[in-house]
């Protein structure tokens, strides 16, 4: 049995019909094709499928997509506007926050929201608030440089 | 802060932003879940439940009839897909036929039985509850000691006393330096069992070209080559006919330097079916079915006269290797006894590596491989004697090292040093920290009966594998640098980049070599149909020994446009510089685009040249490469929680000639964290049954952004003479140095109750435990 959902995705109107089952990470990358969100363990634990849903970040494997019905949705692929880089995938490349960049889009998603909640966050903020985000390359220390330099570019 | 370089000036050494990042943070990257092909079927794996079973009966016909289900796979119907690899070769190696899919017995939870190919992902798995398999549980045995006892279960019943190999090594004469010592100080060291958690997990998408009679296997590796290689012979293809692809690699640590079950039955199954399979690890199976690391639990005796010179060590290691041998599995410990001696100028060395099979996973490696257990073990017995002696565990790093003039430095376990000055680091970390300052604060803090720790560690590794004779598979690489007609460079390397950011510091190498723009320099890897051979990335190698390669084919690219420019500028006297070749006697110059055109275009050719522009190199090293470096770290224990407090941790590390310093900061600053799980935080624990029972991420603390300190990372660097570029290796520096660093903190911290040496990880549940009893363990 399937159930047909409306949700906009980055500024553009889906309807699918899909089973209840269904997880919305999966929705985004295998029924809608947006592979930047990433599946790391399937139990909201690493936050590499963190999604923006109705403006708050979300981990997308633990949620159905038909709970996303009626939903505006942000991935990573449409943090940039008309081509120009959002600040923090700018401070992010400038800081060299990545490295194999499989964590990175997940956050991304969390800190656009931190910085939502709190433009100007110290250091601790900063790590408090991504601790619900895994990475296992950079020590998180150029991360955090990215997230304060952003902040500092978006004016916060 | 990444700098924005013109090509006038050189740009090794510049900490230029990565080439890599636009596709990493648009989310435009491919890795290997984001492939899709028409008709593509996916994989589910059922794995055992148990460590040691017999397998009666496996029914699996509900599961095959199941709708969308196109096939359902056991170990009857791959026996003659595998055997799974193992490269290593020890002399006694006692090798298990390593299947692809467990036949009649399962030797570890997570052991694959079965396998179920279906239309979509959710159908697979479904599918994979039907399928009844008829158990009968047999003793397990999970602890290598236990495993070593007599009347121990035995992992594989061939083999009942669960040896798997032993190896010995005697280098001076250590009886002579114990007999002759002031004093010995010995230590039980347990280096525990990690998960290495690369992010992404594993995955392969396998695609059978019927008409063309080829296979393309896209994995998630390390080496993509080596596994064209054993993949083709697992499967009975030749090996030109089949093509390993490695799209973005989300981590890999060393998890991916291996060939597994999964990928020959990947291939063997799109064979079978006609059709592209995806198959795509769950982080349980990850945590049940990928390799772990380390597994040693070691015994260190060091002998040394009263003034803290040390004479000699005597060591025995005994390696948890798991149920099987993976690709590398018996290699790994052979690596901690040649580390054994750290940098310290001892050469007595007695040491002897027991290989343990025990019904777990196997252990393989993982970032450092071998050498943090060696670094952790020699670190803390210097400790050990220091507190002995009575004497300041800086001085007596500091009263051990080789000098500066004493290298190459042969040790007792037969290595070179190639280069060093050990004790630059450590005066520089102590300055850094300001430790007597931290020394005078520890007097005032103890005073006030707090817990405050100073930990040093002083590490040497062994990096660039490496010369081929030293290794399993060869140790060289390969590059391949090519001046296309409109003057664009495309380098291909062999090596398999996944994350350290090579793709920007090769470029770096090759801009300033041949006078280009950063931006007009493409770095290929990861894909055999394209890139000529290789080894891959692992063991700090990609740099020292990848890099050297393409420095190389520069060289005689160098030679060939010259020749070209020659013609052009009508002169037998020129030079290459900034880009372009120019007559020395008239000055008068020809940008490389301009050579390149007519190299292609092969109007006319110098004498004994050939048209085009291409140079392939294949590099050899004559020896490994030695980083070192001093780690401080400065801890405080809270009595009422047993919680460890970072308060400031300082790394100077020496990796050679810096060639990107936003890179290096990069893995020292990731290096670190993942030794500072080790320390604190990270275990993989089976009970008693062999049961995984931090089989999730919700179980097993790898680090978050809290977890881990901010970082005063700094260096000295002395240039490797091995390789033109002079540089080492850093891949793996971070996490050698730091574990010792953080428990020999925590150490000093809690040696006022007497505390002489605590196991990895030091849990709050573990120090309160031991503050609670007075410091008695």
């Amino acid at each position: 049995m399937k159930t047909e959902i409306s949700v906009t995705i980055n500024g553009e109107a889906h309807t699918h019909e899909v089973e209840p089952r269904l997880l919305l990470i999966h929705y985004l990358r295998d029924v809608v094709g947006l592979k930047g969100p990433h599946i790391g363990c399937e139990t909201s634990i690493c936050g590499a499928c963190t999604v923006a849903v109705n403006g708050k970040a979300v981990k997308a494997c633990t949620m159905f997509a038909v709970q996303a019905d009626g939903a505006e949705i942000l991935t990573v692929e449409g943090l940039a506007e008309n081509g120009k880089l959002h600040p923090l995938q700018e401070a992010f490349w400038n800081e060299h926050a990545l490295q194999c960049g499989f964590c990175t889009p997940g956050m991304l998603m969390t800190a656009k929201e931190l910085l939502q909640r709190n433009p100007n966050p110290t250091e601790e903020e900063i790590r408090h608030g991504l601790e619900g985000n895994l990475c296992r390359c950079t020590g998180y220390q150029h991360i955090v440089s990215a997230v304060k330099a952003a902040a500092a570019r978006m004016g916060g | 802060m990444a700098t924005t370089v013109t090509k006038t000036e050189p740009i090794v050494g510049k900490g230029v932003r990565r080439k890599e990042d636009p596709r990493l943070i648009t989310g435009t990257a491919t890795y290997v879940d984001d492939i899709e092909m028409p008709g593509m079927r996916y994989a589910a794996i059922l794995r055992s439940p148990h460590a040691a079973a017999k397998i009666l009966r496996i029914e699996t016909s509900a599961a095959a009839a199941h709708p969308g289900v196109v096939a359902v796979f056991t170990g009857d119907d791959t026996r003659d897909v595998g055997p799974v690899p193992c490269a290593a070769s020890l002399p006694g190696l006692r090798a298990p036929e390593h299947k692809v899919l467990a036949t009649d017995r399962v030797y570890y939870v997570g052991h694959p039985v079965a396998v179920v190919v279906a239309a979509d992902r959710y159908v697979a798995q479904d599918a994979l509850d039907l399928i009844e398999v008829e158990y009968e549980p047999q003793p397990a045995v999970a602890d290598p000691e236990k495993a070593l006892e007599p009347g121990a279960p035995a992992v594989h019943p061939e083999w009942p006393d669960n040896r798997a190999f032993t190896y010995q090594h005697e280098g001076g004469d250590a009886a002579k330096a114990f007999a002759e010592a002031d004093v010995v100080v010995k230590q039980r060291i347990v280096s525990q069992r990690l998960i290495p958690t690369a992010m992404e997990t594993r995955g392969v998408v396998a695609a059978w070209d019927a008409g063309m009679r080829t296979l393309t296997l896209h994995s998630s590796t390390q080496i993509p080559h080596l596994m064209r290689s054993l993949v083709a012979a697992m499967v009975g293809m030749p090996e030109n006919r089949l093509r390993v692809v490695t799209p973005e690699v989300g981590g890999g640590f060393g998890s991916k330097l291996n060939v597994y079950a999964e990928e020959a039955l990947l291939a063997w199954i799109s064979m079978r079916i006609g059709k592209p399979v995806k198959w795509i690890e769950s982080r349980r199976e990850n945590y049940q079915a990928t390799i772990h690391g380390r597994g040693h639990v070691d015994y260190y005796e060091l002998a040394a006269r009263k003034d803290g010179t040390i004479l000699g060590l005597k060591a025995k290691i005994i390696q948890d290797c798991g149920a099987y041998h993976q690709l590398l599995t018996p290699a790994i410990p052979t690596l901690s006894l040649l580390m054994a001696p750290g940098i310290y100028r001892f050469r007595n060395v007695s040491a002897e590596i027991i290989g343990v099979f025990t019904n777990c996973v196997p252990t393989d490696a993982y970032r450092g491989a071998g050498r943090p257990e060696a670094t952790h073990c020699i670190e803390r017995m210097v400790d050990l004697l220091a507190a002995e002696l009575k004497m300041d565990p800086a001085e007596i790093r500091l009263k051990n090292f080789p000098g500066p003039d004493e290298f190459p430095f042969e040790t007792g376990t037969g290595l070179s040093y190639d280069s060093g000055d050990y004790a630059a680091p450590l005066k520089k970390a102590m300055e850094i920290a300001g430790y007597e300052g931290l020394r005078e604060e520890q007097r005032r803090a103890r005073n006030e009966g707090r817990f405050l720790g100073i930990g040093i560690s002083t590490y040497g590794e062994i990096c660039a594998l490496g010369p081929s004779s030293a290794l399993p598979a060869g140790g060289w690489e390969s590059a391949t640098v090519r001046v296309e007609p409109s003057g664009k460079v495309t380098v291909a390397t062999g090596t398999s980049p996944h994350g350290q950011g090579e793709e920007t510091s090769f470029a770096q190498i090759v801009a300033d070599e041949l006078g280009v723009d950063l931006d007009d320099v493409e770095v290929i890897h990861g894909d055999t149909g394209i890139v000529q051979y290789g080894i891959g990335t692992f063991g700090s190698r990609t740099l020292a020994v990848g890099g050297t390669a393409i420095h190389y084919a520069c060289q005689d690219l160098k030679t060939k446009i010259k020749q070209w420019g020659a013609m052009l500028l009508e002169s037998d006297d020129v030079r290459f510089e900034g880009g372009a070749c120019v007559c020395n006697k008239t000055g008068k110059s020809v940008p490389l685009a301009e050579i390149a055109a007519a190299a292609y275009r092969a109007l006319k050719l110098p004498p004994g040249a050939e048209p085009g522009l291409v140079a392939t190199r294949f590099w050899e090293p004559s020896n490994f490469t030695f980083p070192f470096g001093a780690h401080i770290a400065v801890t405080e224990v809270d009595p009422e929680t047993g919680q460890v407090e970072i308060k400031r941790y300082v790394a100077v590390d020496d990796c050679g000639r810096i060639i990107n310093p936003l890179l290096v900061a990069g893995q020292i600053h990731g290096g670190v964290a993942q030794g500072l799980g080790q320390a604190l935080y990270e275990e993989a624990v089976y009970d008693e049954n062999g049961q995984l029972v931090t089989g999730e991420l919700m179980d097993y603390a790898v680090p978050k952004a809290t977890m881990v300190p901010h970082i005063e990372s700094s260096h000295t660097e002395t240039p490797s003479p091995v390789n033109p570029l002079g540089v080492k290796g850093v891949g793996e520096a971070g996490t050698i140095g730091c574990s010792p660093a953080v428990v020999n903190s925590v150490v000093d911290a809690l040696s006022p109750l007497g505390v002489k040496h605590i196991d990895m990880p030091l849990t709050p549940e573990k120090l309160w435990r031991l503050i609670a009893k007075g410091g008695q363990a």
